[in-house]
């Protein structure tokens, strides 16, 4: 760190114009008190019981749709013939895709020295393990005949049978069982020292107890320190390909396939940079609140904000690039069944209207992200974050929906309207996801501890020097 | 008895069941009157019942009892009839578990028979197939036939005779009868008058005549809502007097114009007839001439879109063209069809000309007399007569005018003068011209008894209510519709204890002959030269009495005055029987009621049909928009708010749901009839409007008005939902799904292909050729040209392969699960469409189906010989196949759809076929378990399988043979010559899914001198 003054000129003012990452004013025990505070005090807010109150019961509405799912059949939900998937896969694919930026922001951006990941790369961990327990249950719930699930895994059995390993579908079994357990390893091992200081900090004899267990008798030590460092890191690097690899596996569903809409080679980049764009959506939706509600702008300042809404401009450009060149590729490539369904059905069939608010959200709102005012007035990066949250569920249903209701043969063309099973499934997975982040806040340090430490002039090894 | 409370306490029952009628329907006593004390009186009153073991049971007996129970319990389906019933091929004596026998027996509709075979698995009938040595049948089928086998089964039959709507006993009616007979039958049976069918059995007219002999002044009626009253008149109108029956060779017609005739798919010998008349347009390699139809009809039907040149015209045009068509002949007074279709008649009339001797000219069955009258005589001059065209004496036992008739009979009962009425199959109250007011007249018969398979309509207003037995648990005679006469023999006891009409006339003659005697004794009088034995089991082998068919007479026409009716307005509507729940008669029948009905693709229910400019005229279109012009969308928002029109006709009106047919003309509705019904079954008659039902034509039909009427039409309040099948009918231009040309076209350019192929591959792959262990590649080839829509194929998948039902909502959301759908695409526009080619689709079976490699659990995947397979067991249901399937032929059950508790359901099922459970894929499997049948054979005999051996459910019920099942890769078999073919193509194939199934292409045989 060239500055010596950390007091009055924040880090890297000078150089860059930027805000800092960590407000002036912290020492390492402020971090600590401020941090730890929200898991330790005695009193749980008003607001986090109200809050986690409603998101329970979306839960229990969740829960409801299950049974009624599990008791009567996926005929339930308002699939048919032609429309096989409907918000059953648009939300798998959509959980999937907001679970990204949690392993970029920890995995890549460590990889690549970007320290202001550090404030934002514990909730975003966490938001990608919920978002993936979330995507999760689609596909499991979704087949007609739920109980047999396990047959998708390769496992040695009577029958003799393998999965049918051509199936992007095994293949997303592996890619998400993969993705998930990564990401909890990742998020776990970088939780250790965290909850080694819970631990010493907590006064309540079984909490003590439940974070000594869980901090695996870290003691802080150089080697404890040393080891931790290499397996962090190597589980980065484990990560780091699932970002790319996991939306592409899950765009191959779609890419594999016959049907035009589906049919397409350039799947897997543009699944992942709408994934990545999505997911830093989601962050963003979720950081803007938590800082306010928690009085934490002091760790996720507006260089965070600012530096996330720049990914999503940029990841949203890739996005609008795909959008069009989907189009281009449709009336390119001469075939009529392509051209009819991205001139025709899309534009102007019975869900014109998901296609155009698609656009809307993904396309022509993300632009107001060029302009540093919205990118740092939160409340207007908030809706746009919702927005293009909205916008990126409707591309995969726009994708999903419109591609199969109307492919080959105008005999064989339908519609599709979901129950209400449907939509309480959906909005029961956003509450059950809003109730675990609920609960990790309370009972885990949302921001990381120790890392942010080192963000600390004090932390820096120059700095010392010069004392 | 010593106990008094214990005396049948009737009142007290009757209240219960009363309050447990609200159930739609029950299965037996023990559910309606569920107290002990109602069994405990049941059995004080009738002690002949079983007692039951309720005490004293040790456990050796307990034991021996579970033991013979389980014993028993898999004999119960079992039932063969007592009688000695002949197989088809097999001998009885040794019943082969798993290998099915084939008995012959035939079916009547409207009294006219069709010849089948009948597979049976251990005793219990299970599929019905045609019966090829039976002239009406030549092994084919029609969709009523296919269907009759759930007929059979269907839990909703009536089971038990009703007094009153009470249960009782066979007994007790014939008690009740006979104390009411008495007096009557010392007056010569006046009063007592018998309501029938059109018969013609032998035997049953026989019966009549001994009956009528012996009680002179009884009265016997017959009656259909959709008889051939109009062929018997007019008969009499052309040949001075005598009734007569006729039939054609369209085997040896060129020339064949239809005034409203449907000969392709209803009506007597249409099975025979589609076979006869598409012998003649086989067009392959080098074909240069064909048959020639012409089509003149208000809604459109199978024989409309099989025809080359239809003119949609409304029910008062198309009487007016017959006279026009006449006058071009000389034949009657003639009549000026004015300037639009003068050119059409005249062109017709030069084909019909240059073709003497080699045309037919034929009226449909709704069409007045005089149509008839001239279609005779226009045959008579053009020399048909003898040649492509046969009258003869008629068909029924005593031929009758049902209209006139019933009018009789209605006017008897009024008056008083009918004191017995028995009524056999028939259901008047529901199905009689409303001007009749049958049910008032009705109400003054003091006795009044209906034999019927359901608890319908007339059964509720009668006294007495027997139960009928089905056509498969009967003995009886019937002749078809050339006169070959087939004995009905029963395949299975009576499920229900029914009785039939040759019973019941018996003990009217006093005859204590049970049908089974009563048919054999009136055949061995018949033919007493004969050794009777061997020819009885002959006739019961084979189907038919040889040399039965009637000798065609040469009838000189003699055609009296005639003239058109003039009826005549703004809108017409047209009444015709449905062409799936037909009169009403099979509006319990769940197969046919989710049918897609030929053309519209309406299912459950029936509706006002109409062309899109009269809706759009009356005022129906509002914010749904016009089906076809614009959005596209138009047709869905139809199937889920369609208009509700009142259609008055004089005193009388009916509200029922619009639809838009392209095809039909301007200012007319058909109105299909056998909806709307009231009794007679949960499905006949569903509880919730949302499980359909439709709308009863019958309310507006009057005598004077039979085959249509002229009405006033009015929008109505509110909307309903229409379950349609088919939501898209016009494609977009470039898409190469169905190829069709004129002759002309296909002599110039045989490929028929008007599109350019997309880009495909062809043979291109990375993967090594997929070759046959077993050397066989099964392979599907069908020609659209000959395909009428008919869906008899349809039925027959559903019946072969345990296809469920899944009910109007389902429909609603595109549940259905038929196997196999006949997609109908219009050519031209909608609004006029120049014409529509059915394409039958199934699964395609691809060499590269997409559907298998994306299966995550490999449930779906290829054997060896080239089917697509579905392991139903293995099936987790991702549902991906469906989804990643091109043709959207797949099938998936979204829940328990297949019902696993109905008893008589099992029993009807295919015991081959798995009955699929919730949450897995189905679909077409080719009948792979009847490929495995043939294959068992012919490996016992060490041979390979012969060409033809194997008929798939949908190619052997086809009456057209536009379905052709082989192996392809025998260059010689029939299969693998129509793949040759040059107007073979295969649907998608720039897909590069290489399906196994392929199509000819539609092929019309257009005249040049009509434009369009």
């Amino acid at each position: 760190m060239e500055q010596n003054n950390p007091m009055s000129q924040p880090p890297s003012q000078s150089r860059f114009d930027r805000p800092p990452v960590i407000a002036p004013g912290h020492s390492f025990g402020s971090i600590t008190d401020k941090i730890s505070s929200i898991v330790l005090r005695k009193d749980t807010p008003k607001g986090w019981i109200l809050g986690f109150g409603i998101a329970f019961i979306f839960v229990m509405m969740m829960m409801y749709a299950i049974a009624w799912l599990l008791m009567w059949g996926v005929g339930v939900w308002g699939l048919n013939n032609p429309v096989a998937w409907g918000f059953d896969i648009t939300n798998f694919v959509w959980w999937v895709g907001i679970g990204h930026a949690g392993t970029l922001i920890s995995a890549i951006l460590l990889l690549l020295k970007q320290e202001w990941r550090t404030s934002i790369n514990r909730f975003a961990e966490a938001m990608t393990l919920f978002a993936v327990a979330c995507a999760g249950m689609f596909p499991a719930l979704h087949t007609g005949r739920p109980w047999f699930d396990y047959w998708l895994m390769p496992y040695p059995n009577t029958m003799a049978l393998w999965p049918q390993f051509r199936s992007p579908l095994v293949w997303d079994v592996f890619a998400i069982s993969t993705y998930g357990t990564v990401s909890f390893l990742f998020w776990y091992v970088g939780l250790i020292p965290d909850l080694a200081t819970l631990r010493d900090r907590t006064e309540h004899k079984g909490l003590k107890i439940v974070y000594g267990l869980l901090a695996m008798g870290w003691r802080g030590s150089a080697k404890h320190w040393f080891r931790y460092e290499t397996a962090y890191l190597l589980l980065a690097g484990l990560a780091t390909p699932l970002v790319v690899s996991v939306h592409t596996v899950v765009s191959f569903d779609f890419a594999t396939s016959v049907i035009p809409g589906w049919h397409t080679t350039f799947f897997p980049p543009y699944f992942v940079a709408g994934a990545i764009f999505s997911g830093f959506a989601m962050v963003l939706t979720l950081a803007i609140p938590i800082r306010k509600a928690y009085g934490l702008e002091d760790f996720i300042t507006m260089r965070h904000i600012e530096n996330m809404a720049k990914v999503m401009l940029a990841t949203g450009l890739i996005v609008a690039y795909a959008y069009v060149m989907e189009v281009f590729f449709a009336w390119y490539s001469g075939n009529s069944y392509e051209k009819f369904l991205a001139f025709d059905t899309r534009p102007k069939g019975p869900y014109w209207w998901a296609f155009w608010a698609l656009w809307t959200c993904n396309i022509a709102i993300p632009q107001l992200l060029w302009f540093k005012k919205m990118r740092t007035t939160p409340w207007i990066l908030w809706i746009l974050s919702i927005i293009v949250n909205i916008g990126m569920w409707l591309e995969r249903f726009v994708i999903i929906v419109t591609s199969l209701h109307r492919d080959y043969l105008p005999s064989s063309w339908g519609m599709y309207d979901p129950t209400k099973y449907e939509y309480m499934l959906f909005f029961g997975t956003i509450g059950l996801f809003v109730a675990l982040l609920f609960l990790f806040i309370r009972s885990l340090p949302l921001i990381s501890i120790f890392e942010m430490r080192t963000l600390l002039p004090e932390a820096s090894v120059h700095h010392k020097e010069e004392h | 008895m010593a106990d008094n409370t214990r005396e049948l306490d009737l009142d007290t029952f009757r209240t219960r069941f009363d309050q447990k009628a609200e159930r739609s329907h029950w299965m037996s006593l023990h559910e309606l009157g569920d107290e002990e004390s109602f069994f405990a009186s049941v059995s004080e009153e009738f002690p002949q019942q079983a007692v039951p073991l309720n005490d004293g049971v040790d456990r050796r007996d307990f034991v021996k009892l579970m033991g013979s129970s389980l014993a028993l319990a898999g004999l119960s389906a079992c039932t063969v009839p007592q009688e000695k019933i002949v197989p088809y091929v097999r001998q009885p004596e040794n019943m082969v578990p798993g290998k099915p026998l084939f008995f012959a027996t035939a079916m009547t509709l409207g009294g006219v028979a069709t010849g089948v075979l009948v597979e049976s698995h251990m005793g219990r009938p299970t599929k019905i197939e045609g019966n090829p040595d039976h002239p009406g049948s030549m092994g084919a089928t029609d969709v009523f036939t296919q269907a009759s086998i759930l007929g059979l089964y269907d839990p909703d039959r009536a089971k038990t005779v009703r007094h009153l709507g009470n249960i009782t006993t066979w007994t007790n009616f014939l008690g009740a009868l006979g104390t009411e007979l008495k007096p009557l039958k010392d007056a010569a049976g006046e009063g007592i008058a018998i309501l029938t069918e059109h018969v013609t059995s032998p035997t049953l007219g026989a019966q009549m005549k001994t009956l009528l002999a012996a009680l002179p002044k009884a009265r016997w009626h017959q009656y259909e809502p959709h008889g051939r009253d109009n062929d018997l008149e007019g008969s009499r109108l052309a040949f001075g007097g005598a009734f007569a029956s006729t039939w054609y060779a369209f085997d040896k017609a060129d020339v064949v114009v239809s005034i409203d005739a449907d000969f392709l798919a209803s009506g007597p010998g249409s099975v025979r007839y589609a076979r006869d008349f598409m012998s003649k347009r086989r067009v392959r390699r080098g074909t240069s001439s064909a048959n020639r139809l012409y089509s003149i009809e208000t809604m459109p039907t199978p024989t409309g879109t099989a025809a080359d040149h239809r003119l949609p015209l409304k029910p008062s045009e198309i009487e007016k063209f017959a006279f026009a068509l006449g006058g071009a002949f000389g034949v009657g007074p003639g009549a000026s069809l004015g300037s639009e279709h003068d050119a059409w008649l005249k062109a017709v009339a030069k084909d019909l000309e240059s073709s003497r001797g080699r045309s037919i000219v034929i009226a449909g069955p709704e069409q007045p007399a005089a149509v008839h009258a001239l279609a005779h005589a226009i045959n008579e001059t053009l020399g048909n007569t003898g040649v492509t065209v046969f009258h003869s004496d008629p068909i029924d036992a005593a031929p009758a005018i049902g209209r006139e008739s019933l009018r009789q009979l209605s006017a008897d009962m009024a008056a008083g003068k009918v004191r017995v009425l028995l009524m056999v199959g028939v259901n008047p109250v529901f199905d009689a011209p409303a001007d009749f007011g049958f049910a008032a007249a009705l109400d003054k018969v003091p006795f009044r008894a209906s034999l019927s398979l359901y608890f319908d309509e007339t059964a509720e207003l009668c006294h007495w209510h027997v139960p009928q037995t089905h056509y498969l648990e009967s003995w009886g005679d019937a002749r078809a519709f050339d006169g070959t006469t087939s004995i009905v023999q029963p395949l299975i006891a009576p499920l229900y204890n029914g009785r039939d009409a040759h019973e019941l006339f018996a003990i009217l003659t006093d005859d204590a002959n049970m049908p089974y005697d009563i048919v054999r004794n009136y055949w061995k009088a018949q033919k007493p030269g004969l050794d009777f034995e061997a020819s009885w089991n002959k006739w019961l082998r084979d189907g038919v009495i040889e040399g039965t068919a009637l000798t065609p007479r040469a009838m000189p026409v003699a055609l009296g005055a005639i003239a058109p009716s003039n009826r005549s307005g703004d809108v017409e509507v047209s009444f015709r029987p449905d062409p799936a729940v037909y009169d009403g008669r099979f509006a319990n029948n769940a197969w046919l009621q989710e049918l897609p009905k030929p053309i519209t693709k309406l299912t459950w229910d029936n509706a006002a049909l109409m062309s899109p400019a009269t809706a759009t005229k009356l005022g129906l279109v509002g914010d749904r928009g016009l089906p076809g012009e614009g959005n596209e969308q138009n047709l869905h928002l139809w199937s889920r708010r369609a208009p509700v029109i009142e259609i008055k006709h004089g005193s009388r009106a009916l509200k029922v749901a619009a639809w838009v047919v392209p095809g039909h003309p301007d200012g007319a509705i058909t109105l299909h009839t056998g909806y709307g019904r009231t009794r007679g079954g949960s499905v006949a008659s569903p509880k919730e409007k949302a499980k359909g039902g439709g709308f009863n034509a019958y309310a507006l039909r009057t005598s004077d008005a039979l085959g249509y009427a002229v009405t006033q039409v009015v929008i109505a309040e509110g909307d309903y939902q229409l379950a349609c099948t088919q939501l898209h009918h016009v494609m977009p231009d470039d898409r190469d799904i169905v190829r069709s040309g004129t002759l002309e076209e296909f002599t110039k350019n045989p490929a028929l292909a008007e599109v350019h192929e997309g880009p495909h591959s062809g043979e291109m792959s990375l993967y090594p050729k997929w070759e046959s262990e077993t050397g066989y590649k099964w392979g599907l080839a069908v020609d659209t040209t000959v395909c009428t829509g008919c869906n008899g194929c349809v039925i027959a998948c559903h019946a072969e392969n345990n296809i469920a039902i899944v009910g109007k909502p389902q429909v609603m959301m595109g549940r259905e699960l038929h196997w196999m759908r006949i997609d109908t695409y219009y050519k031209g526009s909608m609004k006029s469409p120049e014409f529509s080619v059915n394409q039958p689709l199934m699964c395609q079976h691809c060499e590269n189906a997409p559907c298998e490699p994306v299966c995550p659990v490999e449930a779906t995947s290829h054997s060896t010989e080239g089917l697509n397979e579905m392991t139903y067991n293995r099936c987790v249901g991702t549902r991906y196949c469906a989804n990643n399937c091109p043709y959207k032929v797949r099938r998936f059950n979204y829940f328990q759809f297949a019902d696993w508790d109905t008893e008589s359901l099992k029993l009807m099922r295919n015991p081959d076929v798995t009955v699929r459970s919730r949450g897995v894929m189905e679909k077409c499997s080719l009948c792979v378990q009847r490929i495995n049948a043939a294959r068992i054979d012919a490996e016992r005999e060490g041979r390979r399988i012969r060409d033809g051996e194997i008929r798939t459910a949908c190619q052997a019920a086809c009456p057209t043979q536009a379905i052709v099942f082989g192996d392809v890769a025998d260059p010689n078999s029939v299969v693998s010559k129509l793949k040759a073919e040059p107007h073979s193509y295969r649907v998608l194939e720039e897909v590069n899914t290489n399906p196994r199934t392929s199509y000819l292409g539609a092929v019309r045989n257009k005249n040049k001198e009509i434009a369009g």
